[in-house]
């Protein structure tokens, strides 16, 4: 996973929900039920992905599906959009597009 | 007459009150939504197993909020209610929608968009950085996950929800390491009497500011935002600008807040060809609207955030006004009184927006500061000076031509961060006025697709 430095989001409370495991590129991380895959990626490290322009890694930025910019995937490559997206016990997320997907996403 | 199709967009406080109104008028719309749950983005409901109450998730808007859901619950089984729908595009009289890889197309006589605004951003340099965020964001991330966008958070821009999501953070026990607003503080006394159109709202304002400044938060106002400092793979850790009176100040943190107030989410209106016009107060394209909520074409209304961000009370009344424009434009009988009493209250509200708008302006003239290595599109990294290129080496003076040259507002968020940015880039670069440049012509789908949704692919991707 892409972690530097610990968590990016601070837990302010609502700890008591039921705690799920997910896999994010193959390490586990501890999640709450309700969370969105982006608060349990960020709450573990420091982003979701890289950007594919070079320009370093990215940790979201709208939260309210709008602007595209935390899009993760599936191990079978589907796309998904992790602020918009509710974990589940045992999601298997990767933080770069499955390469063999690439043509399929053209 | 077979009952006649009516399609809302938006299941925030503008969709729900027109939902609303339309069923007691005996009909039953479709409310599309594209979220989860019902509530719009300020009353947003938090996921079924958070326990926060009312009053600690929305303040001094605990009772709005909590009416709102009540009314939603009231109706929701009544309508044909469909969350996690997308409304994608516009054909004729045909709305297109997706839920999840399922698609479906919704032939209306009316459609009501109440699609609500995003925020209106300006770059800075750095601003691409991991744990740079919208305002409203930073704001999502407390209401609907009980998260701090990090453990040191600076809010940066300028209107009043910089500081009541700074209230906010400072309230939950977020790290808040600074308020700063482009806006000189000059600017909100001047706009005092058009301000005074709303007292009530006025008074919270100033109550909120004055409680954070007693909680011994740094506010400075009339700051320019110099650089948002940090690497590449950490992200954040400082901020860089300009005081007042000139100095230049650094302040470290993990996190910065963004926004300029709001932009409304015109697309569904302008694929179904709505005019729009230039609004000079803040310096951006709204749809046309009458005082009702009809667009320019016959069959579709505009209303709350999503036509003039007026706020969520607005919202309320403008979803209510354009449900009875349409039932009195399908031939109902709609007494006057029902409308002309929400009429008045909206031109209060209008008059307070153009009051926020003077005193908490968009900051357009730091467009033309920005150095040209600051990324003005986020989504695909390019920068102010290849889109000062597209203007002074290919001619691109106008906003879409612009795009096809440098490719800025042609990324995943189609625009939506750096459209208004760019206009004002543009502008200052090619010496016109940015009502010359126009506006980022919207494009279907207005967001991008599930990839298993058929021959539709990833749009915009
Ligand atoms: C992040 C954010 C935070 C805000 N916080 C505050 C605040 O604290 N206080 C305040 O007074 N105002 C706040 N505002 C302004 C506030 O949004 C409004 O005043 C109010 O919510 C507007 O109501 P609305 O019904 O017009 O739109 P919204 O409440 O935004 O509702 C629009 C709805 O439409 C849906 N939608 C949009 N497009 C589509 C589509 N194509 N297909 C399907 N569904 C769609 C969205 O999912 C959303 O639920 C905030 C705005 C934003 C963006
Ligand atoms: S963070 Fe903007 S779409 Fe997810």
């Amino acid at each position: 996973m892409l972690s530097f430095g610990g968590a990016r989001f601070q837990r302010l409370g609502e700890e008591a929900r039921a705690k799920l495991l997910i896999t994010v590129d193959g390490c586990t991380a501890a999640a709450h039920e309700g969370d969105t895959l982006l608060v349990a990626i960020l709450t573990n490290g420091g982003s979701l992905r890289q950007s594919e322009f070079g320009d370093g890694n990215r940790a979201g930025f709208c939260l309210m599906g709008a602007c595209q910019d935390c899009w993760v995937w599936t191990e079978t490559g589907e796309r998904l959009r992790a602020c918009t997206t509710v974990v589940t016990e045992g999601l298997r997320v990767l933080t770069k597009a499955p390469e063999a997907r690439w043509p399929a996403l053209a | 007459m077979a009952s006649p199709r009516i399609v809302i967009v938006g299941a925030g406080p503008a969709g729900v009150r027109a939902a609303e109104t339309l069923l007691a008028a005996g009909l039953r719309p479709i409310l599309v939504d594209e979220g989860r749950r019902d509530g719009g983005q300020i009353y947003r409901r938090q996921p079924d197993n958070f326990r926060r109450s009312y009053a600690a998730l929305y303040g001094t808007e605990a009772s709005s909020a909590e009416n709102l859901h009540r009314a939603f619950d009231a109706l929701r089984n009544a309508v044909d209610y469909r969350p996690e729908t997308l409304a994608w595009a516009i054909s004729d009289k045909r709305l297109h929608v997706v839920t999840g890889a399922w698609s479906d197309v919704l032939d209306f006589d009316a459609l009501i968009i109440a699609s609500g605004a995003t925020d209106r951003l300006m770059p800075v340099r750095g601003w691409n950085m991991a744990g740079v965020y919208s305002l409203g964001g930073a704001q999502i991330a407390l209401k609907s996950q009980a998260c701090a966008i990090g453990r040191r958070v600076v809010f940066m821009g300028t209107g009043p929800l910089l500081y009541l999501v700074a209230a906010q953070y400072k309230k939950a026990g977020a790290g808040v390491a600074a308020v700063l607003d482009t806006s000189p503080f000059r600017l909100r006394l001047k706009a005092l009497p058009r301000l005074m159109a709303r007292p009530e709202v006025l008074a919270k304002g100033l109550a909120l500011t004055w409680a954070l400044k007693r909680s011994g938060i740094d506010i400075q106002t009339g700051i320019e935002p110099l650089e948002i400092e940090g690497q590449r793979e950490n992200g954040v850790e400082g901020i860089r600008y300009r005081t007042r009176r000139g100095k230049t100040r650094v302040i470290p943190c993990d996190a910065v807040a963004l926004g300029y107030h709001l932009r409304p989410e015109t697309q569904l209106a302008d694929l179904a060809r709505c005019e729009f016009r230039f609004d000079s107060g803040t310096r951006q394209f709204f749809p046309v609207k009458d005082e009702d909520g009809r667009s320019s074409i016959p069959g579709i209304y505009l209303s709350g955030d999503g036509a003039i961000p007026l706020g969520a009370d607005g919202a309320e009344l403008a979803g209510r006004l354009a449900a009875l424009a349409v039932l009195a434009d399908l031939g109902h009988a709609v007494p006057e009184s029902a409308r002309s009493g929400l009429r008045r209250s909206l031109r209060a509200m209008e008059r307070f927006r153009r009051g926020l708008a003077a005193a908490f302006p968009w900051p357009a003239h730091f467009a033309a500061a920005l150095g040209g290595d600051t990324v003005v599109c986020r989504c695909e990294n390019i920068t102010t000076g290849e889109l000062r290129a597209a203007v002074t080496e290919k001619g691109g003076v106008e906003l879409n031509r612009a795009k096809a040259f440098s490719r800025v507002g042609m990324g995943r968020c189609q625009g939506r961060y750096c459209g208004h940015a760019a206009a004002e880039i543009i502008a200052a670069a090619a010496k016109i006025p940015v009502e010359e440049v126009g506006r980022l012509r919207a494009q279907a789908p207005v967001k991008p697709l599930p990839i298993a949704t058929g021959d539709h692919g990833v749009g915009a991707a």
